[in-house]
Order: C-alpha cells, then sequence, then structure tokens
C-alpha cells in the first residue's frame, strides 16, 4: 500500500468502515510510515473535537406543524397501533364500544390528549433552554435523593447505563400545573425525559404508544405511578427503553 | 380489532408514515440548512422532502427510511439548485436563536461561563466551515459527521460509487480541517 491509498483508507479506519483484510493492511502501512501515523492521529484528534451536538440544526415547531397539518390526518384507531386501544379501553362497556374504531377515538379522553401535549412540550423545552437537568449525575443514589422534600413522591431513578440508556440526571418539572420528576437518560445522542407523576385513581393501565409532532411517548402505570417516556428515538427503541425500565424496576 | 380501519387506508397510511419519518425531521432539516442559503428555501424543500416522501411511500421498500428521506431532500435540494441557483453557500445566519440553539446540549463536566462561550464560538465555526465547503465535500460531512449515516447510506443517498464516498470524505476532511486550522491562527492574531 502506498501514501495515498493510505491517506484515504485511514478515514474508514477511523469510521470502523474497513473490513478486517483492508484494515490490517492499513494499519501495516501505517505502522511503518510515520507521515501517515501523524495523519492518523491528527484527524483523529480532528474528529473527536468536532461535537456533532452543536452542528446539528433543530427544526423549528412551526415548520414541524406546518408538515403535520399537510399529511392527511389519521381517521381512526387501526391495528398497528392497538396497544394504544389497549391504555384506553378500560372496563367492559369499553370493549363493547371498541367494535367501532371511531368509537374508541371517543374514549380518548382530552385530558390524556392534553396531558401527552403537555409533557412533549415538556420535553421540547428540556431540550431547547440549557436546562436539561437540575441534579447532572450518571449515579442514581445521587439522583434519587435530590427529588427528597421537593415531591410529594420519591421517583424511581434506574441507572440502565449497562443496557445502554445512560442516565444524566434529574430535573423538576411541571405538567399539569403539578411538579414532576423528570429523569433524563440518553440514547447516543438523543435524549429520554423519563416524567413521573403520582397516579390519580387506582387503575392499573396498560402501556400506551403515541406520537405527537414526531416525538414517541411511551405511557404506562407502575407501583402508582404514572409514567410517561417521551423522546425522538423511535417506536422499537423507546420501547425497549421502557421494557428495561420495568424490568430493572423489579429487580 | 374488528372495525377499525383498513391499514392501507390514508389516515393508517399517514400514521405510519409520520411515526417513521418525522422523528427524522431534525436530521433533515440540519442537511437542508447546509445545503440552502435562505431560511425559506430550507423550510420549503423539508416541507417537500415529506410530502414527496408520504406522496411516494408505497415504494419504499422497508429498511431504514432515514438515507430514504436524505435522498428526497438531496433532490429536492437540487432542483431548488437549477431552478434559481440559491444552493451550495450557506450564509451565516447567526441571529436566529432557534435555530442555532444547539440541541441537545449537555456536559459531562460543568463548565465555567468563559468554558461555555468558547464552545458556542467553536461550534459557530465549524458550522459556518462546513457550510462554505463546496456542494460535493459538503454533503459527505454532514452525513458521515453529524447525521451519523453509513458509507453504504452515504453512497446510496448521494447516488455515488463507495469509493467516491471515501475519496470525498478524505478531502472534504482535509479541506475542513486545514480551514479549521486557518481559523484558529486567525483567532489568536486578534
Amino acid at each position: 500500500m502506498n501514501c495515498e491509498e493510505a491517506s484515504i483508507l485511514l478515514h474508514a479506519l477511523i469510521d470502523g468502515e474497513l473490513d478486517a483484510g483492508h484494515a490490517r493492511d492499513a494499519e501495516a502501512h501505517i505502522a511503518i510510515c510515520p507521515r501517515c501515523a501523524a495523519q492518523l492521529r491528527e484527524f483523529q484528534e480532528f474528529r473527536n473535537s468536532m461535537t456533532p451536538a452543536t452542528l446539528r440544526h433543530a427544526a423549528p415547531m412551526s415548520l414541524r406543524s406546518r408538515i403535520e397539518g399537510r399529511l392527511p390526518a389519521p381517521r381512526a384507531a387501526e391495528s398497528s397501533r392497538r396497544s394504544v386501544i389497549k391504555g384506553f379501553a378500560v372496563g367492559a362497556t369499553a370493549s363493547a364500544l371498541a367494535a367501532s374504531g371511531m368509537l374508541v377515538m371517543v374514549m380518548r379522553s382530552d385530558d390524556e390528549r392534553r396531558l401527552l401535549g403537555e409533557v412533549v412540550s415538556a420535553h421540547l423545552r428540556s431540550l431547547q433552554a440549557q436546562h436539561l437537568t437540575d441534579v447532572q449525575s450518571s449515579d442514581q443514589h445521587m439522583v434519587k435523593p435530590w427529588f427528597n422534600g421537593r415531591l410529594d413522591v420519591a421517583p424511581p431513578v434506574i441507572d440502565l447505563t449497562a443496557l445502554g440508556f445512560t442516565l444524566l440526571g434529574g430535573r423538576l418539572d411541571y405538567v399539569d400545573a403539578k411538579p414532576v420528576a423528570a429523569i433524563v437518560y440518553r440514547r447516543r445522542v438523543h435524549i429520554i425525559n423519563l416524567f413521573c407523576a403520582p397516579a390519580t385513581g387506582s387503575a392499573k393501565r396498560g402501556v400506551a404508544m403515541e406520537s405527537l409532532h414526531g416525538f414517541n411517548v411511551r405511557r404506562w402505570t407502575e407501583n402508582g405511578l404514572n409514567l410517561w417516556a417521551v423522546s425522538d428515538i423511535n417506536v422499537d427503541e423507546l420501547t425497549e427503553f421502557g421494557e428495561k425500565f420495568e424490568g430493572a424496576l423489579r429487580q | 380489532m374488528a372495525g377499525g380501519a383498513a391499514d392501507g387506508s390514508d389516515g393508517g397510511k399517514a400514521e405510519r408514515f409520520k411515526e417513521l419519518a418525522l422523528p427524522h425531521l431534525d436530521a433533515i432539516y440540519t442537511l437542508a440548512r447546509y445545503m440552502l442559503r435562505s431560511a425559506s428555501d430550507v423550510d420549503d424543500a423539508v416541507q417537500e422532502c415529506y410530502l414527496r416522501a408520504f406522496r411516494h411511500f408505497d415504494t419504499f421498500r422497508g429498511g431504514p427510511i432515514k438515507p430514504w428521506l436524505l435522498a428526497i431532500l438531496r433532490n429536492v435540494c437540487h432542483a431548488i439548485y437549477a431552478g434559481n441557483a440559491r444552493l451550495v453557500y450557506a450564509v451565516d445566519t447567526g441571529g436566529e436563536s432557534e435555530t442555532t440553539a444547539a440541541k441537545p446540549i449537555w456536559r459531562e463536566d460543568t463548565e465555567t461561563p468563559e468554558q461555555m462561550m468558547l464552545r458556542l464560538q467553536d461550534a459557530e465555526t465549524m458550522r459556518r466551515l462546513i457550510s462554505d465547503l463546496p456542494a460535493e465535500f459538503k454533503e459527505v460531512i454532514v452525513l458521515r459527521e453529524i447525521n451519523d449515516l453509513s458509507y453504504r447510506d452515504i453512497a446510496t443517498v448521494t447516488e455515488a460509487p463507495i469509493g467516491t464516498v471515501m475519496s470525498r470524505l478524505a478531502r472534504g476532511r482535509k479541506m475542513l480541517r486545514d480551514a479549521w486550522l486557518a481559523a484558529e491562527g486567525e483567532g489568536r492574531l486578534v
């Protein structure tokens, strides 16, 4: 391999895009060529100094709404969103009504829609202001006590770093004009806000997955708490997050 | 569930499309911001991208949707460019707080206000330097460094062979690094 080839391949090496054979060849050349070795180091350093999070642009809310407004509105609940229906269709009358997709839509109370809007807004606020966390720590034993005395309930703070969701900290937020705990996680470059509020009433509801303005929201009830996980990660990953959280909670 | 809307209905299709496509809005918007000059072009291009993607959603063959959307956005940008030549050299829009607010913001360590200022200035400079790259290098840099696409996906989006992607990335990084070092040198002199 000559330096010209190596000067291109070293970038693929940095990006982890070379197969084993080419990687070996490139590394062999770099091992004996100080010039290419220096280049590799320089570009690695340069790349590390680029922080992708600060180079992204967030689409304005107005554009998001404009696009949503131009797409056809959903007509009714459908099979792929069965989990939503399960979440709302409580009680015997519900199952009778559920025979019609339209009626299931009616079942979704205004309250639930409003809360969904509120948690998504709270999520957006947390990303835009430089106020993602009040207490910044990946140690659950630091984050959990911070909520003591600030809330009527002790929110479950669980470190899921080993499971692919890094705990960033906690924050006091407001949903429905009531203080709630927001526990903040990171998945790669994506933020997940987990909002916890005391559940009113004793009904234990199933898991519901919804989306609003391009954000996914997983809502469920656990140990007398209403929980909403909000993020721009996809439904599968948010489901994974919810399941891992529930799993860790039961341990 | 009996009586539910058929999956093929417009509403059902729109719901599926929104669930899949809207989470990538920021990635699409980011590429448009780097590729186009005026803010209204950016918004129009992103909207046109989503409407076009929805119209052709039936032809989407599954797999990751992000490269597919980015490819559509790129074509939309080129159409705008062909129409009125406003592509390529993005202007510095430092005044728009909504879009220059980098997100998400978190730091592992707490930093002083001075450090934060420097970091924001660095990001601002880097955004400007990327915007100033010629289009064919800029797009691979944005797709790789900011949108985190694999070489294969970049090749799909830019309709170029992987070898071309690799050489453009190598050249683009060199141009960007040289420009960065030059800007840093100027900064020290001031």
